[in-house]
């Protein structure tokens, strides 16, 4: 049962990291400000799910593990809201930020 | 694994301060302090200092919330290259020593390193507290924190006397401009979570890490987050209540302090038995006070408009 556990753990917590992995590469490479903002919010909202979901056998008790959740659902609205708030911007500048590469 | 990770903590941290010291513009270089800051607290938890970290994180955060109005508001001048090679030289040579002694005294020290931590622990029954923390804070340098709060106080006060002659009473301006609707979803979502965890904040400060200074500023970032969505008006910062509200941590901690006089004979001493009572007395009331001030202070000196 532990061993099961302890597979799901790494399984789900390796899958979470590709996800950062793609996410910090797609941000450092990807040309313009909305892209970049699709790879990060997808590095927070499934990496962080991920990663969490994995560490929830580990967490010893029901308490510790709705915290992780906690957490997970904190991160999710935070990284929505800014993420939204971050587009908004760029929308409002118009077409010269969005293309504006690296300045933008 | 856990080297590993203090490894890459203790690296990282020379390199965030080099990248805020070194950015080109002020707004990297705060963002850059507030990451280092980020970083500090991390370090502060793999110490055991959680106390410290959470201090870090919040006040941290603050920080870097004015220092970003700050940069906002600074005007760019060319920085003139002052100084001559010999005075550079000179003062290179002064920082090194400097760090060289730091460096001397940290290595030299005498293993285990002299502290007072069982000092700390041994009268914790006394106090009925479980964290030698809120202890050293609220009983053995009582005076320090009483000092501490004061501090900001003054420097609310200095905040407020930047205001133009007839605006200092009115409203400061709302922060962050036009409100958006994500921010306007955020500040009706987060508040009820973040007052829950302050309130907790607060009441763990007791007998695990937590207290009166992180839950006012998590109370504090709740509030600026409503004002900045536009759902309430900043405050008029003449009202008496406001005032009142302000003034009531310190008045309580030191009115508290003076009862010390009467009871065991000594300023900020708590008569025996009483002592769980009156720190949790002061706590409160300092946690509100502390919460409106550091709000203040980031909200700035009054613009002299009037709301309704």
């Amino acid at each position: 049962m532990s061993l099961l556990a302890d597979i799901f753990t790494i399984v789900a917590v390796t899958a979470g990291l590709g996800f950062f992995l793609a996410g910090t590469a797609g941000l450092l490479r990807f040309p313009d400000a909305l892209s970049r903002l699709h790879a990060l919010t997808k590095a927070d909202n499934l990496g962080l799910g991920l990663i969490v979901l994995g560490l929830v056998p580990q967490a010893g008790s029901l308490g510790g593990a709705l915290k992780l959740v906690a957490v997970w659902l904190l991160a999710l609205g935070a990284g929505g809201i800014a993420g939204q708030m971050i587009a908004q911007i760029v929308n409002g500048r118009g077409k010269r930020a969005v293309n504006g590469g690296r300045e933008g | 694994m856990n080297a590993t990770l203090d490894a890459v903590l203790a690296l990282m941290l020379p390199v965030m301060a080099l990248f805020s010291l070194n950015a080109r513009d002020e707004r990297s270089a705060v963002i850059g302090f507030m990451a280092l800051g980020l970083l500090l607290a991390l370090a502060w938890v793999r110490l055991g200092a959680v106390d410290v970290a959470l201090t870090e994180a919040a006040i941290g955060a603050l920080t870097g919330v004015l220092l970003l109005g700050a940069a906002s508001a600074a005007v760019s001048v060319a920085v003139p290259r002052t100084g001559s090679p010999l005075l550079r030289g000179l003062l290179a040579l002064a920082a090194a020593l400097v760090a060289a002694g730091v460096a001397v005294i940290v290595a030299g020290a005498p293993d285990p390193a002299p502290s007072l931590a069982a000092a700390a622990v041994a009268h914790l029954g006394a106090l009925e507290l479980g964290n030698p923390v809120t202890a050293v804070l609220l009983a053995y340098r009582a005076l320090d924190t009483l000092l501490e709060t004061v501090v900001v106080l003054l420097a609310l006060i200095g905040v407020w006397s930047l205001a133009g002659e007839g605006e200092w009473r009115g409203a400061p301006a709302a922060p962050g401009g036009t409100a958006s609707r994500p921010v306007v979803l955020l500040a009706r979502l987060l508040p009820p979570v973040g007052l829950v965890v302050a309130v907790h904040l607060l009441w763990v400060g007791a007998d695990a890490p937590g207290g009166k200074f992180q839950a006012a500023t998590l109370i504090a970032a709740m509030w600026l987050l409503v004002l900045m969505a536009g759902l309430r008006a900043p405050p008029e910062l003449g009202g008496a209540r406001l005032r009142g509200l302000i003034a009531a941590g310190p008045a309580v901690f030191i009115a508290i302090g003076l009862a010390g006089f009467l009871v065991p004979g000594q300023f900020l001493a708590y008569p025996e038995g009483w002592a769980k009572a009156a720190i949790i007395v002061i706590e409160v009331a300092l946690t509100a006070s502390l919460a409106a001030m550091l709000a203040l202070i980031v909200l700035g000196p009054g613009t002299g408009e009037r709301r309704t």
